[in-house]
């Protein structure tokens, strides 16, 4: 059985990323967009956390019965997996979004006709 | 030219000791021909030379890396309406006079895109390094095999299109260590290969790019480009042939 310490201490955890969560998208410094996950991340790990009956058949089923709690781990590393690999996707997408861009202001810029040409300062 | 409009694309990072020259010779090589050098934010005068040799110069705002700066070159001939392209380095080592025999199947109908080639017959004079020689071979069988036609050099860098090839490079370019998901992605596409014995001269100035490290990324990227183009599906351009 989980001991009931941890059960406490990952409520909380679970309850802090939560609210630190809704403060940014608050304050508008995390888009809805990409506090999804995290939010999802913060829920998942709340149920299981408060729910002590459900951890120890989950870990049953996966074959953990020693120590329940090893679950909420693999739980929580799965899902900083996942958003990890979700903005890879958002910085390649950025990537090609930016090379665009910087092909299109070259055209635009021959078109409408560049001052005179010279080494660029370094970008940034 | 004989009715149809041409161009050259030169992508050049710091190359001004070299691009000046590279672009006359084209001129001279083809008269009626425009030259576009690409400039990915070169450091130096590359531009300027450029300019005052009479290329037209697209300017990146940073640098964007090879195949997004010949891509910038294509989506242009796409724009001014270009019926043929070819493609060379800023640093000469491709001959501009030899851009007239890469025009060839393009101008007889018979091809979309023409490759250059170290490696058609035994004649050539290239002779790499063991392990580059390796590394080229290596991925034209590759190439040929996934792409289903035997294509003899997928890193020469010296290519001629038609307008089919064009707007299909226009839209599909990889960006870092283009040209050989390149050549596969235009097999895959449909588009009609021919390819033409040239002769590729020693750098004039600058380095090569290609270090150590650089050539195991190069060889895990390409490998891992080409892997993920032969499951991708890519619309057959029968259609804009002419």
């Amino acid at each position: 059985m989980t001991p009931v310490r941890v059960s406490i201490v990952g409520v909380l955890a679970s309850v802090l990323l939560i609210l630190v969560v809704l403060e940014l998208v608050r304050g508008r410094r995390l888009k809805e967009r990409y506090a999804l996950l995290w939010l999802a991340t913060g829920v998942v790990l709340l149920v299981l956390s408060a729910w002590r009956g459900g951890l120890n058949t989950i870990a049953g089923w996966v074959g953990v019965t020693s120590y329940p709690p090893a679950v909420l781990f693999a739980v929580a590393t799965l899902f900083i997996l996942l958003v990890l690999l979700h903005y890879s996707t958002v910085i390649s997408k950025l990537t090609d979004e930016n090379v665009e861009l910087a092909q299109r202001i070259a055209l635009l810029e021959e078109r409408v006709g560049r001052p005179p040409t010279g080494p660029r300062s370094p970008a940034g | 030219m004989t009715g149809s409009r041409a161009v050259a694309v030169v992508p050049a990072y710091n190359e001004s000791g070299a691009i000046g020259r590279v672009v006359r010779e084209i001129l001279a090589a083809r008269p009626g021909i425009d030259v576009v050098v690409v400039d990915d934010a070169s450091t130096d005068d590359t531009a300027a030379v450029a300019e005052a040799n009479g290329a037209t110069v697209l300017q990146l705002a940073f640098n964007v890396g090879i195949g997004g700066a010949v891509q910038t070159g294509f989506r242009y001939a796409v724009e001014e309406g270009y019926e043929r392209a070819v493609r060379l380095d800023g640093d000469g080592q491709h001959d501009a006079a030899e851009i007239g025999r890469l025009f060839e199947p393009l101008e007889r109908g018979e091809a979309d895109l023409v490759i250059g080639s170290r490696f058609v017959d035994d004649g050539g004079s290239y002779r790499p390094p063991f392990a580059r020689r390796l590394g080229i071979r290596v991925f034209a069988r590759l190439v040929s095999l996934l792409g289903g036609q035997r294509v003899t050099d997928t890193t020469s860098g010296f290519i001629a299109l038609d307008r089919a090839g064009i707007e299909l490079f226009a839209r599909e370019y990889p960006h870092d260590y283009p040209e050989v998901e390149a050549t596969l992605v235009a097999l895959r596409s449909g588009l009609r290969l021919s390819q033409v014995q040239v002769e590729m001269r020693e750098r004039e100035t600058g380095a090569s790019s290609i270090t150590f490290v650089r050539s195991l990324y190069y060889i895990v990227k390409v490998l891992l480009a080409l892997l993920v183009a032969s499951l991708r599906r890519y619309p057959r351009l029968e259609g804009a042939r002419r």
